[in-house]
């Protein structure tokens, strides 16, 4: 296989036109980028109707796509062995600045989150997104997988300090995210599935554990999940309406600007984190069928790539990176649709606002350098 | 597990490729869940949701349907609808609550005291909704504010309809009034054709017609956003939204002549009492007045308690509806039905005369019944002891018949039972009979009938009690020599929209059986000459028409046998009631009437001189001339 795919590659080589020539010449993956283009122009399509036909939004939106997206080119061009060698620094700087964010950080929403750079606030959490992958493939590149009992003690202190810190702020949702995103990298390497079992067990003692120590407004969430009707007009009002707005669409759905639930208001954060409400509403089944496959080729494309990657780092790096996305999108999806509780995670590249767009934009920047470098690496 | 391993790159290529196929394995099932999901949702459960959807953006506006008129039998109208002047504030679009308000108190449009009261109802408004804060502003007030209007952005005066009536307290005993809808009210009427309506019919034609008055509110749906604000546009579309025109309600015609109600009102005043005059040839009521009265409009704007507390605590009970819920003995208004047994059972030659010398006792007893007044009638027949009105004649006819049959020949005349009159709250007084004695008396010693109970029964004393309405209602049936008609206010409705006038038939009770030609005549001469040569010769004074009446005293106070009554000696409230009955012309009737005043002393000095005015008013024209039968 990887033979065969190894000549129709260096076969096609010798006939690339000159837009797959500039696309190797930034060392972007073609497919990709096509795919991600895809569903920010659907996202932008649907965020005008979502937001009240608010252009200004639409373009603070275009404008974030296009910073995420030179975070993607710069990104997709650094050299997968420095960017190695640079995340213990990244990972450490990352934390001292959520200690930073935990001492002094800007009160926003209710929640420290932000770092005021002047010019624009930082959220450190979203920096850690990527940064504990990077760590915990890193701590791996030089050690035999399946890891050990040690090692991954380690990498459970070293996913545990960023996620604990993120979670004080406190902000569930990113802290789960980080957690997976570092988790995941420690499920590619090839954890054993009995030690995943008795991971799993941890995990529920753990939640026993943090139900102790969580706010009021987590547990109503978390409650609030298990049956909506408790509270219809406070935190179930989210889940209800959402579900109305999914449902009331049917298969083809009530038309772009016509979703009653949307336009008028009933469904809260509509064009943030219940986007995915507006999509079944004004498009039915079938638009959200159509995002799902866009979602399904980016991730399935994401994988790939990282099974063509050839060193550790890059390969659980990769593949973390992609499942992450998938992630985003389950849980997100999961909770507008009423199987999983409210937690704040966007809609990946739909959902107004946040550097979320930046940080995933980023994410495949990283992909595309580990991928396109491949060859070097190998050698 | 070896403690120690080294790296093996194609083992770890392998590993990974294999993780990577499990997770895209669980990527995929995971999906298949989620769009499961999404089927449940958008497909499965769709009708249920579009349902929630559309119930989430429309509301419901009522638009309230214009309650039907209520008309006199002339067409005047009684009752009204007429736009009453509010204030309504905006809470969102007034810069400073506080001090618009200190404003409008300076402007003397609100009272200082409400101040605090406002401020609650505003605050548990939404801020887009208009707030009345002031309710029935006069057109002196609607100016004050006008010139003023430029200080109060966010205030505005609106218009609503409210029932109206045009001659305040006339006839408020037959038409009720309209109040605030109460708890009450809620257990029978349908909440949803009242949506939108805050006044409900209360007592009289305005409760009894009730659902012809209401007719049908229409709606308008409105499209609304989550926080009930009502939206012109969702998103790009302008929605469909229905509406429906309300249907007004009917018109009621009145049987009520306003001129006639307006003199017996004019004449009663100052004294508590009652008027009923009825046409006793249909039933229909030309007056019905119960004295004191109030006025209606104050429960439809909102009586305050101090308001309510004044007429509830009033000691002439304006509340209280004489005509037809107040209880007294008839008095001496019984006589010529007690004349028409004897005639009718045989048991009284009518020329036979009598001698009264102002006393009777029955055989056996030495109990004394005295005349009124301690009158000595002399020798009397039968049309002499009507016109005179000599109780000792019928203290010893009524012993002559006997309380049976007393009591089964006045059934028919409607005694001891509601009239039936189209209005609720009507009371029934007490025919008493031996049966009935024995059924309402716990003791056995009271349970017997006793023969001094029947010679009271004959000048309508004891425990026969009468309604001014079942009086009335008699006289009616003397009057048209034994038809029985059930007496009623609302003779046609009217749909506002065509014009369509739908009579109601009068409802017949059949006749009065067996009483012959002959002593129907002899009764009704001894009527003639009440008011001619009898107790109320001094009322039927030149009057252009001949007519019957009857006199009658109701006790309240009972004197000792011995004493005498003295009226100037005895407090105001215990003196006798005063009653009259009439009907005209005698001979082809077109009034009958019932005048009560409560404590007026002798039916010929007090009530006969009511009912007169009220016959001329209904009978002559402004020249005096008896009007042509219509």
């Amino acid at each position: 296989m990887i033979y065969e795919e190894v000549n129709t590659e260096s076969r096609t080589r010798r006939t690339l036109s000159g837009a797959a020539r500039v696309l190797l010449e930034l060392r972007i993956d073609g497919p990709l980028v096509v795919g991600l283009s895809l569903i920010a122009a659907y996202g932008l399509v649907v965020l005008y109707s979502a937001s009240g036909q608010s252009m200004p939004t639409v373009l603070r939106t275009v404008a974030r796509l296009l910073l995420g997206a030179i975070a993607m080119l710069l990104l997709a061009r650094v050299n997968p062995n420095f960017l190695r060698r640079s995340t213990p620094w990244i990972y450490v700087g990352g934390c001292v600045l959520l200690v930073i964010v935990a001492a002094v950080g800007h009160i926003g929403l209710g929640a420290q989150r932000w770092l005021d750079l002047g010019l624009f606030r930082f959220q450190p959490s979203e920096l850690m997104k990527l940064a504990v992958p990077m760590m915990c493939a890193w701590y791996l590149h030089e050690r035999p997988v399946p890891p050990g009992w040690g090692s991954l003690l380690v990498m459970g202190i070293l996913i545990i300090v960023p996620v604990g810190l993120v979670a004080v702020q406190p902000d569930l949702g990113t802290a789960a995210l980080i957690a997976i995103a570092g988790a995941l990298v420690i499920v590619l390497a090839g954890l054993r599935l009995r030690v995943m079992l008795a991971m799993l067990g941890i995990a529920a003692a753990a939640a026993w554990f943090g139900w102790s120590f969580m706010h009021d407004y987590q547990r109503k969430r978390v409650l609030t999940f298990l049956n909506p009707q408790i509270d219809p007009l406070g935190a179930g009002y989210h889940i209800i309406q959402s579900q109305i707005a999914i449902g009331s669409g049917g298969v083809f759905g009530k038309g772009w600007m016509n979703g009653s639930q949307a336009q008028l208001e009933f469904l809260p954060e509509r064009s943030t984190d219940f986007i995915f409400a507006v999509i079944g509403e004004e498009f039915g089944l079938l638009g959200l069928l159509l995002l799902l496959l866009l979602y399904m080729f980016v991730v399935g494309r994401a994988i790939y790539l990282a099974t063509q990657t050839q060193d550790t780092f890059a390969r659980l790096l990769a593949g973390s990176i992609a499942l992450t996305f998938f992630v985003y999108v389950f849980i997100n999806a999961g909770m507008v649709t009423g199987l999983l509780p409210v937690v704040g995670v966007p809609l990946p590249l739909v959902s107004y606002g946040g550097s979320s767009v930046v940080t995933l934009l980023a994410g495949f920047g990283i992909l595309m350098a580990l991928y396109s470098r491949r060859k070097l690496v190998g050698s | 597990m070896p403690s120690v391993r080294i790296k093996d790159h194609w083992r770890e290529q392998r590993l990974f490729d294999q993780r990577a196929l499990i997770c895209a394995a669980l990527i995929g099932l995971a999906s298949i869940g989620l769009i499961v999901r999404l089927f449940v949702l958008q497909v499965a459960r769709n009708a249920y949701y579009s349902e929630l959807s559309q119930g989430n953006r429309v509301r419901n506006e009522s638009i309230p349907a214009a309650r039907g008129l209520i008309l006199d039998r002339h067409g005047e109208v009684i009752a009204g609808n007429q736009p009453a002047y509010q204030l309504e504030l905006v809470p969102e679009e007034v810069p400073d609550i506080d001090k618009t308000l200190a404003g409008l108190v300076a402007l003397n449009l609100i009272r200082a005291e409400d101040v605090d009261e406002i401020e609650r109802t505003i605050d548990s408004s939404r801020t887009f909704d208009s707030v009345p804060i002031r309710l029935r502003m006069s057109d002196e007030d609607v100016a004050r504010f006008a010139v003023r209007r430029f200080e109060f952005p966010g205030l505005d005066i609106k218009t609503r309809q409210t029932r109206w009536y045009p001659n305040g307290s006339l006839a408020v005993h037959a038409l009720g009034y309209v109040g605030a809808i109460s708890e009450q009210d809620l257990k029978h009427i349908d909440r949803a054709t009242y949506a939108g309506n805050s006044l409900i019919g209360k007592l009289g034609v305005e409760s009894a017609y009730e659902p012809k008055l209401h007719g049908a509110n229409g709606f308008r749906e409105v499209l609304v956003n989550a926080q009930g604000r009502s939206v012109e546009r969702q998103g790009a579309l302008v929605p469909n939204l229905r509406t429906k025109a309300p249907l007004a309600g009917d018109d009621l015609l009145l049987s009520i002549d306003l001129k006639v109600q307006r003199v017996a009102e004019e004449a009663l005043a100052g004294h508590r009492g009652a008027v009923v005059a009825l046409d006793p040839n249909s039933g229909d009521v030309l007056a019905l007045v119960s004295l004191p009265g109030f006025d209606p409009t104050l429960f439809g704007r909102g009586i305050t308690a101090s308001e309510y507390t004044a007429l509830s605590a009033d000691i002439d009970r304006p509340l209280f509806n004489r005509a037809l819920r107040g209880t007294y003995p008839p008095g001496s208004t019984v006589k010529p039905v007690i004349a028409l047994a004897g005639l009718t059972y045989h048991v009284v030659d009518p020329l036979a005369e009598h001698y009264c010398a102002g006393s009777f006792h029955l055989p056996g007893s030495s109990f004394i019944y005295r005349e009124y007044h301690n009158e000595h009638h002399g020798a009397v027949n039968l049309d002499d002891a009507i016109a005179r009105s000599c109780d000792v004649y019928f203290y010893g006819l009524a012993n002559e018949i006997g309380v049976d049959r007393i009591s089964t020949f006045m059934a028919p005349f409607g005694f001891g039972k509601p009239t039936g009159i189209d209005i609720s709250g009507e009371k029934a007084g007490i025919l008493p009979s031996r049966e009935w004695k024995e059924h309402t008396f716990a003791k056995p010693a009271d349970r017997v009938w006793f023969p001094g109970e029947t010679v009271s029964f004959g000048i309508g004393q004891g425990y026969l009690t009468v309604t001014p309405l079942e009086l009335a209602h008699y006289a009616s049936v003397l009057a048209t020599r034994g038809k029985i008609w059930q007496p009623r206010l609302v003779t046609a409705y009217r749909d506002p929209l065509t014009g369509a006038v739908h009579r109601i038939a009068p409802v017949s009770e059949g006749e009065v059986q067996g009483v012959s030609v002959d002593d129907w005549a002899r009764v009704v001469h001894g009527m003639i000459g009440v008011t001619q040569r009898g107790t109320a010769a001094a009322i039927g004074l030149h009057a252009p028409y001949v007519f019957a009446g009857k006199t009658g005293t109701a006790q309240v106070y009972t004197v000792s046998r011995t004493e005498k009554y003295n009226a100037s000696k005895i407090d105001e409230r215990l003196r006798d009631h005063s009653w009259f009955i009439a009907f005209a012309p005698a001979d082809q009737p077109r009034i009958a009437l019932a005048v009560l005043e409560e404590n007026g002393g002798a039916g010929a000095s007090a009530a006969a001189p009511i009912a007169r005015k009220v016959l001329d008013a209904y009978l002559l024209d402004p020249d005096g001339q008896v009007k042509p039968q219509s």
